[in-house]
């Protein structure tokens, strides 16, 4: 055996507690926003300098976890002195800026967004969107009804996730989860261009023939339900999905030693869908495939054979 | 490592370290979120280093990937040593102050040039130089390993090999500086925590320390063995030997995750006794006597589990358990009861406030504070410690805190089973990211990724066997045969071979394993048998 102390006693205490190594310090920034003076760090952003004043802004592609885009423009303020309105989740602030958050020109801008969306896109499994295009009054039905939409047959070819986009506003958030803001697979894209440009797998395979490994980090990131569950999406389609009858508690995957919390959302005593928090240290919302799937073998009830991808 | 055994580093801290060697691990399929920590890390400039004899999915993000031969890792560690030393790049000031038996080290690895490494791993020279001179430089570095480096006779001795690597440079103690084993199960590391081991209480207060032990005699009003038991192999061998009668299984399947299944099958027949408790009927629980069915502990029952980095999260009832089956905790207190201790209505709290009261690592962590921090970090010494956000900061402190640490030396032993020319294929064994152990838990879902069990084998291997992709063959070792299809892996060098433990009932793997055991660990040596390969129906090929 090991001739050492330290085999038979816990080591001792260190005088101070580990800490990590400081941070550069951050400048402080003055800027007014809705005309009340607010002081932030200059790092932050206008999206971050209004939140900390409880001044909301709206926002679709925006998710803390993931690097900003500025594609939804739902989240536009207007700055004194610049020609366009801005994105607030990603521009910095500069000293002195003045900011508007609810102007004419902001409410303008964020109704057409809306009236743009859900005139092309199906946002009945959105009900943030569909709660922007109340509060910012947009009537999609003054487009007319031959319209164009972006109305496809649902993708079902695996047991695990399905893909429904007509219900895509092209937000980039799954393509960002799949990249390098977690999961770094590359599995999907955006391809073509303008009003067809759309989420893809690579030559548009099939998922089974992609890249995809599942981790369904994609489905936790999705603001519309374009990317659900394939429990969740048969459960809707029969009519038994029922969110009011679902309790969420949060516990710890059952497999590697890494420790991910899940979120178990339960309906009748079965497991209907995973997440996990975006706030948890270990994983940042994210997990892997038999974190996400991997529950089934609690439920007590004979394995149906699954049926057959097509 | 050190008299606490957990990973000295947080997840966070990967992210901002500088160089990563990551050991015998392919922790982006075996731990997919600890390797988003990692990538984090390399989009930050961190440079990885893979040592592994295949060329994982982990080992593409790699810099250099260290291809190294099975069970060669002591010969490639000391060779990183040596040249460390060699190239004057100790950190004499750590070295000097926090450790014992240098001299005795720089000795043991004198002869262990480039070149003997170089013969020995089959790594190119210029490589384990390379790696050795990044890791030596670099301001914050990290050593991850998995089963790789523990599946040996001898793993005790890898996991002393890096840690001399880390004594050698100053990389423990420090943010973005340390040692740390990926754990393979959820509470792994809560089980040892917990006093889950022959030599342990919990705290890591060790059985053979009178003053201990007296602490556990008085509160629980018992008198309690003054030495150590046996680990799961000895306990095996013992039952070889006659010795153990009885065997009372919680959440395991031996049967099937022993390396020798024969020899295992024989040894439970021999028992008197055989208890099994499990949420299935697995192979283990249809041999046993007495049949507890118990409920998934993740989500049908409440207490705790501790993860790789020492962090104690909360697992809550989320299911009611089929009707019949009872928590675990649970069934050992109706036992109890039956065997006349009325330990009154078992409460996941109140067993955790036990632990407190007795382990001084666990003391400040209260159900309320892990709730409301989502966890906290061992050790953790009353309700104002934050928990240590990395191990050993003591190392560091003039003067040390605390007995220094010692070096050490350790020779290479190749794996115990040599290849032949009967046996002239290495076969190793490991995971794949959408499959569990040995499946019990993850052949309840349907993944798009499962290709069932395969036999996978280089390129040129196929050739010289002419065998295609999909074909079946027969597979064999001294200790037994199994039929699987053959898929070609271009990850694969000539010469090895790679198979899953997850299907069982279709390939047992554990036909072929060696279950040559290190005694300190009780690992048996999964990594490294010896195999042919032969044609079904055709003339024998090897």
């Amino acid at each position: 055996m090991i001739d050492d102390s330290l085999w038979f006693r816990p080591p001792p205490r260190p005088s101070q507690t580990p800490v990590a190594p400081p941070r550069p310090l951050i400048g402080m920034v003055s800027l007014t926003i809705d005309g009340q003076s607010v002081e932030v760090a200059a790092s932050s952003t206008i999206l971050e300098a209004c939140r900390s004043i409880g001044v909301e802004i709206p926002t679709l592609c925006y998710l803390e976890n993931l690097t900003p885009v500025n594609v939804c423009r739902i989240c536009v303020v207007e700055v004194t002195g610049a020609r366009v309105l801005v994105p607030a989740c990603s521009r910095r602030v500069e000293p002195g800026m003045e900011i508007q958050t609810d102007s004419p020109r902001v409410a303008l801008a964020r109704r057409m967004v809306m009236e743009f969306l859900a005139s092309s896109v199906d946002l009945s499994t959105a009900p943030q969107a569909l709660e922007y295009a109340r509060r910012y009054g947009a009537r999609p039905e003054r487009h007319g009804a031959a319209i164009e939409t972006v109305e496809q047959p649902v993708k079902i070819d695996n047991d695990l996730y399905v893909r429904d986009y007509a219900k895509c506003i092209l937000c980039y958030k799954c393509v960002e989860a799949c990249g390098t803001d977690a999961q770094n697979t590359f599995a999907i894209a955006v391809a073509g261009r303008g009003f067809d440009a759309r989420i893809s797998t690579e030559a548009d395979v099939p998922l089974p023939d992609s890249a995809c490994v599942y981790c369904g980090n994609c489905i936790g990131v999705c603001p519309t339900g374009a990317l659900m569950f394939r429990s969740e999406f048969e459960m809707r389609e029969s009519g038994t999905w029922d969110e009011s009858r679902q309790s969420k508690t949060d516990t710890i995957c059952s497999y590697c030693g890494v420790g991910c919390t899940l979120t178990l959302h339960v309906q009748e005593n079965r497991i209907v869908k995973v997440t996990s928090p975006m706030d948890v240290e270990v994983t940042h919302g994210n997990l892997c495939i038999k974190g996400r799937f991997g529950f089934e073998f609690v439920h007590d009830d004979p394995k149906e054979e699954s049926s057959p991808v097509g | 490592m050190f008299g606490a055994g957990g990973g000295t580093n947080s997840y966070r801290e990967i992210e901002e370290t500088d160089v990563i060697l990551l050991w015998g691990s392919n922790a982006r399929e075996t731990h997919p979120i600890f390797f988003h920590h990692l990538l984090k890390g390399i989009h930050h400039g961190a440079r990885l280093f893979a040592i592994d004899p295949r060329r994982t999915s982990s080992a593409r993000w790699a810099e250099s990937w260290l291809g190294l031969e099975v069970g060669s890792d002591i010969a490639l560690a000391n060779a990183v040593g040596r040249e460390i030393i060699a190239a004057g790049l100790v950190n004499r000031e750590f070295v000097e102050n926090a450790t014992t038996g240098f001299e005795e080290y720089a000795r043991a690895v004198e002869p262990c040039t480039l070149e003997y490494g170089e013969r020995e791993t089959g790594v190119p020279a210029e490589a384990i130089r390379g790696m050795a001179h990044a890791f030596a430089r670099a301001e914050r570095a990290m050593i991850c390993w998995t089963l790789g480096i523990t599946e040996h006779h001898n793993a005790v001795d890898n996991v002393l090999a890096l840690i001399n690597l880390s004594l050698l440079t100053g990389h423990v103690g420090r943010y973005g500086s340390g040692l740390n084993p990926l754990r393979g199960q959820n509470n792994v590391q809560g089980g040892g925590d917990m006093g889950a081991l022959p030599d342990r209480f919990p705290g890591f207060q060790h059985v053979e320390v009178p003053e201990f032990r007296r602490k556990f005699e008085e509160r629980w009003g018992v008198t309690l063995p003054p030495t150590r038991g046996w680990n799961i192999t000895e306990m095996f061998e013992a039952m070889g030997e006659g010795e153990l009668r009885a065997l009372y299984v919680l959440g395991e399947n031996p049967l099937q995750s022993e390396a020798d299944q024969n020899l295992a099958r024989r040894r439970l027949e021999s028992l008197d006794f055989l208890v099994a408790q499990d949420i299935f009927l697995t192979a283990t629980a249809a041999m046993a006597d007495v049949v507890f069915p118990a409920a998934a502990g993740w989500c049908e029952s409440d207490g705790t589990v501790t993860n790789s980095e020492r962090r104690v999260q909360r697992v809550r009832k989320a299911l009611e358990p089929p009707a019949g089956a009872r928590d675990d905790v649970r069934i050992l207190f109706d036992l109890a009861r039956r065997m006349g201790h009325d330990w009154g209505e078992p409460r996941s709290e109140a067993i955790w406030d036990e632990v407190r009261s007795l382990a001084p690592p666990f003391a400040g962590m209260s159900y309320a504070r892990i709730e409301a921090l989502r966890g906290l970090q061992w050790p953790c010494y009353d309700d104002d410690h934050p928990g240590e956000l990395f191990l050993h900061a003591r190392l560091w402190e003039r003067p040390i805190v605390g007995p220094r640490v010692a070096f050490h030396p350790v020779e290479n032993d190749p794996p115990v089973e040599r290849l032949s020319d009967e046996y002239p294929l290495r076969l190793t064994t490991g995971r794949r990211l959408d499959d569990y152990n040995t499946g019990v838990q993850t052949s309840g879902y349907a993944s798009p990724l499962r290709r069932g069990e395969s036999l996978d084998i280089s390129p040129e291997d196929a050739r010289r066997l002419g065998v295609h992709d999909g074909e079946v063959v027969r597979v064999s070792s001294p200790r037994g045969r199994i039929e699987v299809p053959i898929r070609i892996d271009d990850g694969l060098k000539p010469g090895l071979t790679f198979l899953t433990p997850h299907f069982p009932d279709e390939v047992a793997t554990n036909l072929l394993t060696i279950d040559a055991t290190d005694p300190r660990s009780g690992t048996a040596e999964f990594k490294a048998a010896a195999i042919r390969v032969d044609r079904l129906g055709g003339t024998g090929l090897t």
